[in-house]
């Protein structure tokens, strides 16, 4: 992060556009704004086009000879595909609604951030090949030719994207960004122009189950490490079972949940929660990762990546899937992976083994969310909480972008939070909900290349931190999400360092009254429980 | 650049018509030809377009969720924001495009020293929107009473309450005032915002002047340069009746108008007005969020190539059997 | 998913809207208004006129009665000084109607042809029909 520059430079932003018109402004590949292109070896492992050592830098891609007809033919079966496609190419109107509600181009000023423009970059090449009125007209009317230079401009901003999908909302016709760069980006893959921490993470997951590469022994270690901490911090040994057939259900949650702080906080509350509820569950080595970036890569990978989770549950019998704090993972589960896989109807409609409560909304997909689980368990007092215990923090609440706006988890979370803790604060109206601004890391830019972008896309997120951290001393910022948990971890060490980031099960794990348990004098990170005199406002 | 070429094809259009009626008298092309081949290429255009939509299928249930889902019955959903049925979502479109509900969300960003992002509401992009289009409908009813015999009471009932502040002779039409003031304020809003005039093209503002063109030249008609409403009646209804005749009696500013309406309604299925058939196909808007209750079907979901769970015990047996995981295979 | 139906069935309401007005006169070519000028006092007119000329009545009726109204109520002159110099009082009432004294048969064919509603009725009694009328 040290070649960023600091947050009083980076905030001094420029809205005015160039007077150049943005066609014959070609893109300029900025430092930290831009992610190294896949490895080689990832595209062959996943039998992807054109694998070769590249840079975006480069003036050369080395695209394939056809590349113009691949990229061409590759829209015509598009538009042929997805009705989204078609009509988010004919209907914008341009009325600017969209514009200034990206984060990226509220942080950083890149007239082709604006969500209406960064469709234009494909519309233009639609128009221009696809239209009679684009033929004629040609640039007067916003259409083009394509060019390499278009390619280029198409990897640099549709990977300035987090498919957020916040334009949407304001959108009069409902145009979603997050489908343009989807096919964008499916685009640009065909000629094997695709950036690694996207790439990694898929290639990753094929093979090993989850996106960090995690194999199964070294995934017991972290499990060891984590049920170790849970023993410490509690004084109750959780014993947890993988890959078990005949357990009731399923627990799928993003890898990064058990891979690094803060997920693991978050991770070790789903595990003295269903602990404590004696729940029948298993983990799974093979479905070892909900989460599932084949999202920001393609409609096909999406679906080679998720078929694990159904043949999974298929292969241990269990009865239903139960799915952690993540956000695309849930806009995959949610919204593609019953077509994608499905039926499944090899398991039966979810109902809560502690409650009884019916899962009615999940009773196709067989999948419930932790937070609705949760919360029905709270509802019908079937945890014993202390929310005391949580006294030493003062929470607001991040609605991630995908449980947000392509589900509507709400006031599940929420209600949880003010179940278990004592101080929680909203953040200003504009700034949650569905119209929650984006950890400006996800869709796969959560990398260290891309820390401008991060940070000037993460400035609307982090200033409604600052808000509420000035304002009410807020110094928890609870997601449920895993990408938010690394994402915004960083955000806030340089917009608001005062704030940490949390899930919302760690702080379940630390206000559950666990049966045996020791006298808890430690929160699951290992801090004091209780907040020791003159901490309060740090 | 592109302003000034829609510009100047609108006051083509204009002098076109002029020069027509007044220097070759060409009645008959400005009064029946155009008309007919503009609502001809009107209708089967827009079919057309809406058609190729619906030729694409909708693989993917991918509703935009704007409030709280339906889950456990003692959480309160937002059945219009976030439907889960039919019924809600019906409601939800209805709000989209009678009301505009997206467009009414609208804030503006501020950026202030600090640095400190404010988000004040907006509404008046949505405010004019709104009032230009349901003007737009308004007039386009009105006009009805010149398509029509008997003209249906409701139309008359119509026309009368538009015209209730009785100002001038004949009197003023509120709608006509309305659309010309939120039409203004659209273009002028494109023009000086440099955001909005950076990313404006021909087709953004060629039917803003083509509208423009067509509320000046109808209220010049009405309160101007007044031409003969029953020899347009009479041309009107020989239209609708496939009986068309034609009149030296009506002016010039009549086929003016009619001039720029029918370039609208040839223009309309090839451009991006054809948002008013497409907002009713936008998959974020008009499917109800019950993905995980109803199963949404691919027509081409086709089979992917997958790393099955025996190539994955395959490669890692040994170390799972390291570590107590159980497997299929010893 | 195609919902082929409900969009054809969208495009069929469509289509019906926009040709509604094909529909409604179905073929029918509606005859042009005559307007009629058979009242008594007219019949006895030697030399059949109006103050003005009869293209100047058809275009500008309207304004005039305007203009007759605002000089009569609010200004001072109470006379109308045609064309040819011939003075007649500003009253619709005592000027207009007493020649055309058939309203359903002479204003209202236009009026109703072309859907205007003047707001003449508003203050003006209605004049009793001298011929009998067979209403529209």
């Amino acid at each position: 992060m040290s070649d960023v520059l600091k947050p009083a430079e980076l905030s001094k932003i420029n809205y005015k556009p160039p007077r150049k018109e943005w066609m014959k402004t070609p893109v300029n590949f900025k430092h930290g704004m831009y992610i190294y292109p896949a490895k080689a070896k990832n595209l062959k492992y996943l039998d992807m086009p054109n694998p070769r050592e590249w840079s975006p830098t480069d003036k050369d891609w080395k695209l394939p000879e056809n590349w113009k007809e691949i990229v061409l033919e590759g829209m015509r079966e598009r538009l042929g595909k997805y009705r989204s496609f078609k009509i988010f190419m004919d209907i914008c109107v341009r009325c600017g609604a969209c514009a200034d509600k990206c984060h990226f181009f509220i942080g950083g000023g890149d007239p082709k951030n604006m969500p209406v423009l960064r469709a234009e970059l494909l519309r233009s090449i639609y128009r221009g090949h696809f239209t009679k009125s684009g033929k004629i007209f040609g640039s007067l009317n916003g259409a083009r030719e394509l060019t390499v230079d278009v390619l280029k401009e198409w990897f640099y901003y549709f990977y300035q994207c987090t498919e957020c999908r916040r334009c949407s909302v304001f959108c009069p016709y409902g145009i979603d960004t997050a489908e343009i760069t989807m096919m964008g980006r499916e685009l640009l893959n065909l000629l094997g122009c695709n950036v690694n921490w996207v790439i990694e993470p898929v290639a990753n997951c094929y093979r090993t189950g989850n996106h960090l590469g995690i194999q199964p022994h070294a995934l017991m270690d972290m499990f060891e490490m984590m049920l170790d901490d849970i023993y410490d911090r509690t004084g109750i040994r959780v014993k947890p079972s993988f890959n078990r057939k005949g357990a009731e259900i399923l627990f799928v949650t993003p890898s990064a949940d058990y891979f690094a702080e803060p997920g693991i906080y978050t991770c070790m509350g789903y595990l003295v929660l269903f602990h404590e509820l004696g729940l029948d569950y298993t983990w799974s080595t093979y479905a070892s990762e909900g989460g599932n970036f084949g999202l920001f890569t393609s409609h096909e990978m999406i679906k080679r990546l998720n078929a694990k989770i159904y043949a999974e549950a298929k292969r241990l019998g269990v009865k239903w899937i139960l799915g952690g704090e993540c956000g695309h993972m849930w806009r995959v589960m949610h919204q593609y992976m019953d077509t994608m896989n499905g039926p499944a109807d090899f398991l039966e409609e979810p109902v809560s083994p502690v409650t009884g409560t019916k899962f009615e909304n999940a009773k196709s997909t067989k999948m419930v969310h932790i937070t609705e689980f949760t919360a029905d368990l709270i509802r019908n007092n079937k945890l014993k909480l202390d929310p005391s215990r949580n006294d030493s923090l003062r929470v607001t609440f991040h609605d991630s972008c995908n449980p947000a706006r392509a589900m509507g988890i709400l006031e599940e979370p929420r209600y949880i939070i003010k179940n278990v803790c004592n101080n929680f604060y909203e953040m200003p109206e504009n700034t949650i909900r569905e119209q929650t601004f984006c950890c400006a890391g996800g869709a796969g830019l959560g990398t260290d290349e891309m820390m401008e972008t991060r940070m000037r896309g993460g400035l609307p997120r982090a200033n409604a931190v600052r808000h509420v951290h000035e304002k009410y001393g807020v110094n928890r910022l609870a997601c449920i999400c895993a990408i938010d948990r690394a994402t915004l971890t960083t955000l806030m060490e340089y917009w608001v360092p005062e704030v940490k980031v949390t899930g919302v099960h760690e702080m379940v794990g630390n206000a559950l009254v666990m049966e045996g348990e020791k006298e808890r004098t430690l929160t699951l990170r290992g801090d004091p429980l209780k907040e020791t005199e003159g901490e309060v406002n740090v | 650049m592109k302003l000034l070429f829609s510009f100047i094809t609108v006051l083509l259009l204009v002098i076109i018509a002029y020069a027509g009626i007044r220097y070759a008298s060409l009645y008959y092309v400005f009064g029946v030809i155009i008309p007919y081949a503009a609502v001809g290429i009107f209708i089967t255009g827009f079919v057309y377009r809406v058609l190729k939509w619906a030729g694409s299928p909708v693989p993917f249930r991918i509703p935009t969720t704007c409030g709280q889902e339906k889950s456990l019955p003692w959480i309160k959903q937002n059945k219009l924001d976030n439907p889960s049925s039919t019924l809600g979502v019906i409601g939800r479109m209805s709000l989209e495009i009678l009301f505009f509900r997206s467009l009414l969300r609208n804030t503006k960003t501020e950026l202030r020293e600090g640095p400190s992002l404010a988000y004040g509401s907006d509404k008046w992009l949505w405010l004019a929107g709104l009032a230009f289009h349901w003007s737009f409908l308004i007039i386009l009813i009105r006009h009805l009473r010149l398509f029509t015999e008997p003209v249906p009471y409701l139309i008359t009932l119509l026309n009368n309450l538009d015209a209730f502040l009785q100002i001038g002779v004949p009197p003023l039409y509120i709608t006509d005032v309305v659309l010309l003031a939120s039409v203004s304020y659209l273009f002028i809003r494109r023009v000086l915002i440099p955001q909005f005039r950076y990313i404006s093209l021909i087709s953004d503002y060629f039917p803003l002047f083509l509208i423009l063109g067509i509320g000046i030249s109808g209220i010049l008609m009405r309160y101007f340069f007044r031409v003969n409403l029953i020899s347009v009646k009479e041309l009107v209804m020989g239209l609708v009746s496939f009986n068309p005749q034609v009149s030296a009696d009506i002016g010039s500013i009549f086929y003016i108008h009619i001039m720029l309406i029918a370039t609208l309604f040839a223009y309309f299925p090839f451009s991006k007005l054809m948002h008013m058939g497409g907002v009713f196909l936008s998959p974020t808007r008009n499917l109800a969020n019950n993905n995980r209750m109803i199963r949404h079907i691919n027509p081409w979901n086709y089979p992917v190539k997958v790393h099955t769970y025996e190539e994955y015990e395959d490669e890692f047996r040994d170390k799972m059997k390291a570590v107590d995981i159980p497997v299929e295979k010893e | 998913m195609y919902d082929t139906g409900k969009i054809i069935a969208g495009l069929v309401i469509f289509a019906g809207l926009v040709t509604l007005p094909f529909w409604y006169n179905s073929g029918k070519a509606a005859a042009k208004p005559e307007p009629s000028l058979d009242t008594p006092v007219i019949q006895q007119m030697k030399d059949k006129h109006c103050i003005e000329s009869k293209q100047y009545m058809i275009d500008n009726h309207m304004q005039m009665l305007n203009e007759w109204r605002n000089e009569f109520v609010r200004g001072d002159m109470t006379m109308y000084i045609n064309s040819k110099g011939q003075y007649y009082t500003m009253s619709l009432e005592d000027t207009c109607l007493h020649c055309h004294s058939n309203e359903k048969q002479f204003c209202d064919k236009c009026h109703t042809y072309v859907d205007i509603k003047p707001y003449c009725w508003d203050c003006h009694v209605k004049p009793k029909e001298e011929v009998a009328s067979g209403q529209r």
